[in-house]
């Protein structure tokens, strides 16, 4: 009998040991390397952050660890083999990150194969979340940018001229702004793709200043590419020529303004989120972020959707007390509301399982020395994905 | 060194590459995935060890075809429904050598920079291609939902890659045997004599520039076929199979091996892409530092590559046994 009862509470022992010693492994990939390998910092950045700021809501005994992989670039062959490794290899229960679409696209149907959640902390182009059922997206779609950017767009011009990098995203920005601004009785004068990897932005602004319309529309994907266009923007002259600059928020990333200098000023986007905004939720994140990393260090909307993409995970874990089980996740995920988010209050749609959040105007102005995106007006506080809803009607 | 005039029996060494690939198999079921991509990358190294080592000639475009066959097997499989693996490698392959033999009966009349410019533009041409066609290779977005059929209606391509590494494993020791064959023919002695002195070649009768089309048309069919694999293991095709940094990969591969010897393919991309896995898991961030010191060391001190090194070892270490004797005689 007694050996019996050591044997139970040997036993015992064991599991409480098993369950005090649960890690969640989060197989992390985005760029360091390659085109915009800049941005992969500042999306490690916000989950190192956030878990550090919220590790203590765990359930006992639970830790994160967090396995990171660079993916060069848009590269989708290096990306889909990473996520197989990661999987196989290193077992993790769940991916994150990925900056590029053609990435997200390539590890989908490894998140399917495997069962194993991923929660996309950038990529944007709406399909994405369609592709597997295991995807949840916390960061934007391009259309919940560009859509709302033509609409107000119709308003205040009348000719258009869009330039987009030539993949997916770019499609979709392109696609989102022509409709609304068409609809709102604009006209698209011109549309031309540029390849994604392009170093040269003189002849494509030459193009557009000789087609003189009101304003034109650029998508890049954010960074430094979209420095250099800017540059060019100024150095043809158009912005004397008075053409309007506007885009999605992409192309005025808060940690490239200052590389960018008075050329970006009074250039119109609409995004997301600003590292500028008062709300104090975003405060709170600005100040730990520069706290953490340095003054001079700024969070951008990758930061943003990493940050909002690690409650999610967080929220995962706390529901099921360390155990997860990917259905029961994809589950939480679709119920999932975040009102503490730097960018207002956010949450999943659970039909697509895509984000829903508010959409702001914003300019670009001179706060105290520096340069901000400065939010002007909401265009919305709930914005679905439009593409999304358009596909519904069909 | 291998040639037309040495024993072309298979020397037991010879079988230490398979033998490695087996125990590997059994000994690292993680890696397999990674494996399986070596595999990949060895038979790619290996159609440019044909040209390049053996023909001499000098290529930066040999992703072209490699690429071609990975679009060819891709498209087959993600938009016409032909998921047969071995009809999708077919098509690649005949994809692959109607390119190789006509662009090669072109540029193979020209010699050096001009050659190497013009193996640069038909990469890039077909590179441009593959990003406009975007209705039939998803852009730069990529080919995803690539359908591969079951080998023999058997083996299932698994996530772990165990089927991935059989198949090409199996892939590989046939285009090895292949190659091997070919360099022990007259027809690859005829290559290493165009190598060293084309006039003279030409002077005993060689028909020179049909040999060179024809090894041209040979190593891009195999290019093609390594392709095709790369599609089928990864069931998705992105446009880093085109254009000059793939072709610039698998030169440096090649170098760090040792360019014109047959084992040169084998142990190149072995040591790159092992290299390069490691470090990228160590340091995700500088990763590419370790490799740029890897080609440093070995251009630096191993001019002949990994396997010339290991050759002046070898010599060295004979030379001071024999000498060991002849001073104790």
């Amino acid at each position: 009998m007694r050996t019996i009862k050591i044997a139970l509470a040997a036993a015992l022992a064991l599991s409480a040991f098993a369950a005090a010693a649960q890690t969640i492994k989060i197989g992390f990939i985005t760029s360091y390397s390659g085109l915009n390998g800049n941005l992969g910092p500042y999306m490690e950045r916000a989950v190192r952050l956030y878990i550090k700021e919220h590790q203590k809501e765990l359930p006992p005994g639970v830790k994160i660890e967090l396995i990171t992989r660079d993916d060069t670039g848009p590269n989708p062959d290096k990306a889909r083999q990473l996520a197989q490794e990661l999987v196989v290899r290193d077992k993790v229960n769940l991916l994150a990150g990925v900056v590029f679409t053609p990435n997200a696209l390539a590890i989908a149907p490894i998140a399917t194969e495997a069962k194993v959640p991923f929660v996309i902390m950038n990529a944007g182009t709406a399909v994405i979340t369609t592709r597997s059922p295991y995807i949840v997206r916390t960061s934007f779609t391009l259309w919940q940018s560009s859509y709302p950017l033509g609409e107000w767009a119709a308003k205040k011009f009348k000719t258009a001229y869009t330039l987009v990098s030539d993949f997916g995203p770019g499609h979709d920005s392109e696609e989102a702004f022509g409709k609304a601004f068409t609809a709102g009785g604009g006209k698209i004068v011109g549309a031309v793709r540029a390849p994604l990897q392009n170093p040269d932005w003189a002849a494509y602004m030459q193009r557009v200043k000789d087609a003189k319309p009101d304003c034109l529309m650029v998508f890049i994907p954010a960074g430094k590419t979209a420095t250099a266009v800017m540059k060019n923007f100024a150095d043809l002259g158009l912005k004397d020529a008075g053409i309007k600059l506007i885009g999605p928020g992409d192309i005025t990333t808060d940690e490239e303004l200052p590389n960018m200098g008075e050329v970006a000023l009074g250039v119109i986007t609409v995004h997301h989120y600003s590292a500028a905004a008062t709300r104090p939720a975003n405060k709170q994140f600005v100040a730990d972020w520069k706290k953490e990393f340095g003054q001079n260090e700024t969070p951008n909307f990758l930061s943003v959707g990493s940050w909002d993409g690690t409650a999610l995970i967080f929220e995962m874990i706390k529901q099921q007390k360390g155990k997860l089980d990917a259905e029961r996740s994809i589950e939480i995920a679709k119920q999932w509301r975040f009102d503490n988010s730097p960018r207002g209050p956010i949450s999943i749609d659970p039909e697509t399982r895509d984000i829903i959040q508010p959409e702001y105007l914003r300019e670009v102005k001179k706060e105290g020395g520096h340069l901000a995106n400065v939010e002007i007006e909401t265009l919305g506080t709930a914005v679905k994905d439009p593409w999304k809803e358009l596909q519904k009607k069909k | 060194m291998s040639g037309y005039t040495s024993d072309p029996r298979i020397r037991p060494q010879e079988l230490l590459p398979w033998i490695i690939a087996i125990a590997a198999f059994f000994l690292l079921p993680e890696y397999l995935s990674l494996g399986a991509r070596v595999l990949v990358y060895i038979l790619f190294a290996l159609s440019l060890d044909l040209i390049l080592g053996y023909a001499g000639i000098i290529t930066l475009g040999h992703s072209a075809f490699f690429g071609l066959g990975a679009y060819t097997a891709g498209i087959l499989g993600a938009k016409y429904g032909v998921t047969d693996p071995f009809l999708q490698l077919l098509a690649a392959a005949l994809a692959a050598a109607l390119l190789g033999i006509s662009t090669g009966a072109v540029i193979l009349r020209t010699k050096a920079l001009t050659l190497l410019m013009l193996t640069l533009a038909i990469t890039s041409i077909v590179l441009e291609i593959a990003n406009k066609a975007s209705s039939l290779t998803g852009g730069a977005d990529g080919l995803s939902g690539v359908q591969v059929a079951p080998i023999l209606g058997l083996f299932k391509f698994d996530l772990f890659g165990r089927t991935a590494f059989i198949y090409c494993l199996v892939a590989l020791f046939l285009g090895w045997l292949l190659i091997r064959r070919l360099l022990y023919s007259p027809f690859g002695a005829m290559l290493t004599g165009i190598r060293e002195n084309t006039a003279r070649m030409h002077a005993v009768g060689a028909p020179v520039y049909w040999r060179l089309v024809l090894v041209y048309t040979l190593s891009a069919t195999m290019a093609g076929v390594a392709g095709a694999l790369l599609t089928q293991v990864n069931q998705f095709v992105g446009l880093n199979v085109l254009g000059l940094e793939p072709s610039g990969d698998l030169l440096v591969m090649l170098i760090l091996g040792g360019v014109g010897r047959l084992y040169g393919a084998f142990v190149g991309p072995v040591v790159y892409l092992i290299a390069q896995d490691y470090l990228a898991k160590q340091y995700p961030e500088y990763w590419y530092f370790g490799i740029g010191v890897l080609l440093v060391v070995v251009v630096l001190f191993a001019r002949g590559g990994i396997l010339g090194l290991v050759d002046q070892w070898w010599q060295a270490l004979s030379r001071r046994s024999s000498s060991a004797r002849a001073s104790a005689r």
